[in-house]
């Protein structure tokens, strides 16, 4: 069972069931945000750090490593000054 | 009947839910996550090699007694109050979506099993893409079945570096050097100069022979008293610096190592997870020499504050089986059995065998002199960029004014990664635990919060 997202305009493939920075690290992609005019991915990887947030279909703030990517799921980069 | 909440469902919440609803209570168990099991079961049944789990029939066993039990997953509690009735409120849905369902919980007692999150020190480098904490490696195994890299560098401190070692190695990756900052002298003080003996006594021998069974398959160095001090790279990591440090974990000078890699792991222990439990008024211990504070409770895992209990990880650091049996325990207490019946014999003797284990792990407690390996402008808060040098300049302030000043602790994490670190640079405590939303809430549901009405059992909304 597969499960596909789009990210950067791109149609990514993962496995039913893995979060959204799962889906992007396997395709991958190690990061997915920028802070501090650096790019940020997973860092604590249990939805404690806040660093790998991304908008998730026009909602803003949601940890990439927390929530289970569904169908079809379109994934926006975040920007942080 | 006796209403109780538990509030987290990793082992403690899992054994406390289990044993009050087995008492005659009745339960409702609460956790963030979609699935329960905390961090310790983590595993995800389709991507998980099944190595990498533990104790899965004892899961297996709690899972099956949760059948009277009302479980509430992908719930996050956002306020707690203290009084009579107890409240807990949640608010329900996948993670940080919009908007998710409010729910205020009333309960007779409440237990709390929050758990503990990795700590982790920094280090010059450390933003850099590739660097994670080693619980990131863990939960990225086992839950989506992927690796960050190639070459990890695994650094820190305690017994928890071992199996995040293997399962990088279990993911086929390789494990360039295992980089612990306790002394083999500092170890042989601690576990005792047969640390098997120990860990046999607390059931542990397999387990840690297996982990250091795949060091040695993959010929991977365990180096002591040693720590990675710089880590090095343009777009992300390269490379790291190992260093010696001494025993307050002052790098020495001219023993640097250069070492290519493409991840670091880090984890300096666990902190626990306290804003619930100082929500709720519980009495926090104060934190000794380079060890944490944690919930103060009783024999009977009981909290300063009546009715409310505490288990795990948050009343100190011992492990997955010491939070069963302190679990088991909260909940009979929690639904009102008395201290002398013979159900709490068994978890007793457990928490008795855990707790001289507990006790060994503080062998690789945080030394102060680990923040000279920082530069001034080392970013310390990784959520508003704050650096050593800036929060070193107000260590002298209040806590509020080095806050306002530098924005340490004040984004999006609120202080959980950076908290601690920052205490040891100013030479203090600064309440960063004392969090008056407990999760990450949206405005618009806080607007949507309706007070329940303060009596009758229909209150919920």
């Amino acid at each position: 069972m597969s499960v596909t997202i789009r990210f950067d305009g791109e149609a990514l493939e993962g496995r039913d069931g893995q979060s959204i920075g799962g889906v992007l690290l396997e395709n991958g992609r190690r990061t997915w945000r920028t802070a501090a005019g650096a790019e940020r991915g997973i860092f604590c990887g249990i939805g404690i750090c806040q660093d790998c947030v991304v908008t998730v279909n026009g909602v803003e703030g949601v940890r990439a490593c927390q929530r289970t990517a569904c169908e079809g799921d379109i994934v926006e980069r975040e920007v942080r000054a | 009947m006796t209403r109780i909440v538990v509030i987290g469902a990793g082992p403690a919440g899992l054994a406390a839910a289990a044993s009050a609803s087995r008492a005659g209570a009745e339960v409702v168990l609460v956790d963030e996550g979609e699935r329960v099991g905390g961090q310790f079961w983590r595993h995800h049944p389709a991507f998980t090699d099944p190595r990498l789990q533990h104790q899965l029939g004892r899961f297996a066993a709690l899972q099956e007694s949760l059948n009277g039990v009302r479980v509430l997953t992908s719930a996050s509690v956002w306020r707690v109050e203290s009084g009579q009735p107890l409240r807990v409120h949640a608010l329900i849905g996948p993670v940080d979506a919009a908007p998710r369902r409010g729910e205020t919980l009333e309960a007779d007692a409440v237990v709390l099993a929050t758990g503990a999150h990795d700590r982790v020190l920094p280090v010059p480098g450390w933003t850099l893409p590739g660097v994670t904490s080693a619980g990131a490696v863990q939960a990225l195994a086992k839950r989506d079945g992927v690796a960050l890299g190639s070459r990890t560098v695994v650094a820190g401190a305690g017994p928890f570096l071992l199996p995040v070692a293997q399962s990088v190695a279990l993911l086929g990756g390789e494990v360039v050097e295992v980089v612990e900052a306790a002394s083999a002298g500092t170890i042989a003080r601690g576990w005792g100069r047969r640390p098997w003996q120990m860990t046999a006594a607390a059931g542990k021998a397999g387990e840690l022979g297996s982990y250091l069974g795949t060091l040695l398959r993959h010929r991977t160095p365990y180096r002591l008293g040693s720590a990675v001090t710089r880590i090095h790279g343009g777009s992300s990591v390269e490379a790291v610096t190992v260093q010696r440090i001494d025993r307050d974990w002052r790098p020495v000078p001219g023993t640097e190592r250069i070492i290519g890699c493409d991840s670091v792991a880090l984890g300096h222990g666990f902190t626990p997870r306290l804003e619930a439990a100082v929500q709720f008024g519980c009495e926090i211990t104060s934190a000794g020499s380079g060890t944490d504070r944690f919930v103060r409770v009783d024999s009977q895992q009981l909290t300063s504050i009546p009715g409310v209990h505490a288990a795990g990880e948050i009343t100190g650091i011992g492990g997955a089986d010491a939070a069963l049996a302190e679990g088991e325990i909260a909940g009979l207490a929690a639904a009102g059995v008395p201290a002398a019946d013979l159900r709490y014999r068994a978890p007793l003797t457990a928490r008795r065998r855990m707790r001289a284990f507990a006790e060994r792990l503080a062998t690789h407690s945080i030394r102060p002199g680990w923040t000279t390996w920082l530069d001034d402008d080392t970013i310390v808060c990784r959520c508003e960029a704050a650096t050593r040098g800036a929060i070193a300049e107000y260590a002298e302030a209040s806590s509020r004014g080095m806050r306002l000043a530098t924005r340490a602790g004040l984004g999006p994490c609120q202080g959980r990664t950076c908290g601690r670190s920052v205490e040891d640079i100013i030479g203090a405590a600064s309440g960063f635990d004392r969090r008056p939303v407990l999760s990450s809430v949206r405005i618009g549901e806080l607007a949507a919060h309706r007070i329940p009405p303060t009596t009758g059992e229909e209150s919920t909304q």
